[in-house]
């Protein structure tokens, strides 16, 4: 079908989420367009509780909309999103299984035999370097440890949508540097489709192909998209040194900036 | 170095138990030496009888039924537990249906069932069975019930994103969490198998633990008394040992040395 070919990996039209009851509760977010085409990473930012997990959930077939609709290739979403992986803020790993057994069980749903899983669960956890681990448990790993777990596990199964919640929020700044780099490696392979959100700015201009700004919530919406031309392959932590990048940063943070005095304006204790 | 003193001060607190218990009945202190050796016996004779009980292999068969009750408490219990803990915790109207009932239930002292039990299982292993599963099934229920019902929302999410089906839910997510919790209160269960097993006996049996140290007191016998429970409580800290392994051994992916709770 061509059609479906051309369609976009991710698609949310109109999409509006209110929690709660409709009269009364808290719309998170409201009139969202986005569309995600294979191929393109694009990372959302925008202010503390602004509902840029909702988003992902809401893709993820993880959250409802309460009005428009998701659709993933073309097709209307119903239950979960089949087609996407997702990588959790929070650990998610299954504490009881060792690193290796938990990359592997994510090939189970696919009817893949055990063994062969294990070997390539090995080879991922390779990939992903940490071939000398494969035998621990998830509480005898670092908390970089366990992102690159989780990201083996998500990517073993072949997605063609990622779907990241502030994946490497928990880190800190020169580990999720490793990670991020270790990330576009590992995309830069076979280019799926992406929807990052996190709120470091300058994560999401060195990651990404587009970076949409939303604004800050209740009823956040989409305020901004700026495409970003820095070439690829890049290094997360030169990038940053070069003057394009803080043109773009410069361009988005004017857009960003007003919507983060807003959410604190409002106390930031306004989460989804 | 540490460890050796804390040994010291241990087996301190033993030796002065028995030196206490020893001079107060080996001598004339506070009442005749026979008045007081009726009444608390002599560390010395409850020593030698409990040695040859042993010698004479009399206790063996004791301690092996008392042993077989217990496991089968525990078993039977542990089994009905985890499985009407999963029922309940995956099915809210059942657990809200059945709530007050289940407290009402477990609320009730089971020393008060072994003569019900005693009546419609006979005098055999059985009726210690009955009582030892009333006491382990709701520890083990609960702790199943509780460890289904608070699955972390994230683990259970990203299992379902990798596309699991209720059948491998269950499997990977919440069987194992669930066994968890059946683990942490391995020897809370284990504990209250055997203490149904031996109640059983002593109020109406003819043989295991709980039996000799009945038929000690029926005749006044606190030499018999005290060596029974001597055995008993040497019975309790090597099966303790043994939970203790097992445990170690299924919870090694657990963080800190053995958090297991013991309440």
């Amino acid at each position: 079908m061509s059609l479906t070919d051309q369609a976009s990996a991710v698609s949310l039209r109109n999409l509006a989420i209110t929690f709660g009851a409709k009269e009364g509760g808290y719309t998170a977010v409201a009139a969202i367009d986005l569309a995600v085409r294979p191929g393109e990473f694009i990372a959302i930012v925008g202010p503390t509780g602004c509902g840029k997990s909702t988003l992902l959930n809401a893709s993820a077939g993880l959250l409802e909309p309460s009005e428009g609709d998701v659709a993933i290739f073309g097709a209307p979403l119903q239950g979960l999103n089949r087609r996407a992986g997702y990588l959790f803020q929070q650990d998610a790993l299954m504490p009881w299984k060792t690193a290796l057994q938990n990359v592997a069980v994510a090939l189970e749903p696919k009817g893949v035999p055990h063994g062969q899983a294990l070997d390539k669960a090995r080879d991922w956890l390779r990939r992903v370097g940490l071939a000398a681990f494969v035998d621990r448990y998830p509480h005898m790993l670092s908390g970089g440890q366990r992102k690159r777990v989780a990201l083996a596990q998500m990517l073993i199964r072949d997605p063609e949508i990622l779907l990241m919640d502030e994946p490497f929020g928990p880190l800190d700044a020169q580990t999720r540097q490793i990670m991020g780099n270790l990330l576009l490696e590992l995309w830069a392979a076979d280019r799926k489709a992406v929807l990052f959100v996190t709120h470091d700015l300058e994560e999401a201009i060195a990651l990404a192909d587009r970076v949409v700004v939303m604004s800050a919530g209740p009823a956040a919406r989409i305020i901004g998209e700026f495409p970003i031309s820095l070439p690829r392959p890049r290094d997360i932590s030169e990038i940053r040194l070069e003057p394009a990048f803080h043109h773009i940063h410069k361009e988005i943070w004017a857009s960003l900036r007003t919507e983060v005095q807003k959410a604190y304006a409002q106390g930031e204790g306004t989460t989804p | 170095m540490k460890r050796a003193k804390l040994l010291g001060l241990q087996l301190l607190v033993a030796v002065l138990f028995l030196l206490v218990w020893h001079v107060f009945t080996a001598y004339p202190i506070l009442a005749p030496v026979k008045q007081s050796q009726f009444f608390f016996s002599n560390p010395f004779d409850v020593l030698i009888r409990a040695g040859k009980e042993f010698a004479t292999g009399e206790i063996w068969r004791h301690l092996g039924i008392t042993l077989l009750e217990t496991v089968l408490a525990f078993a039977f219990g542990a089994l009905g537990g985890i499985l009407f803990g999963f029922l309940f915790a995956r099915r809210e109207l059942l657990a809200a249906v059945f709530d007050p009932y289940i407290k009402a239930a477990n609320a009730l002292p089971r020393v008060v069932l072994a003569p019900i039990f005693a009546l419609w299982f006979g005098l055999g292993i059985w009726s210690k069975v009955a009582l030892g599963f009333t006491l382990v099934f709701f520890i083990v229920f609960f702790n199943v019930y509780q460890g289904v019902r608070e699955v972390s929302p994230v683990v259970l999410a990203n299992a379902r994103m990798l596309g699991m089906n209720e059948r491998q839910l269950l499997r990977h997510v919440y069987w194992p969490a669930a066994l968890t919790w059946v683990f942490s209160s391995l020897h809370t269960s284990v504990g209250f198998a055997l203490v149904g097993a031996v109640v059983g006996e002593y109020l109406g049996s003819s043989a295991g633990l709980g039996y000799k140290i009945h038929e000690a007191e029926s005749v006044f016998d606190v030499t018999g008394v005290f060596a029974g429970m001597l055995i008993l409580s040497i019975f309790v800290i090597i099966i303790d040992a043994c939970v203790t392994l097992i445990e170690r051994r299924l919870l090694v992916w657990r963080p800190g040395p053995s958090t297991s709770g013991r309440g």
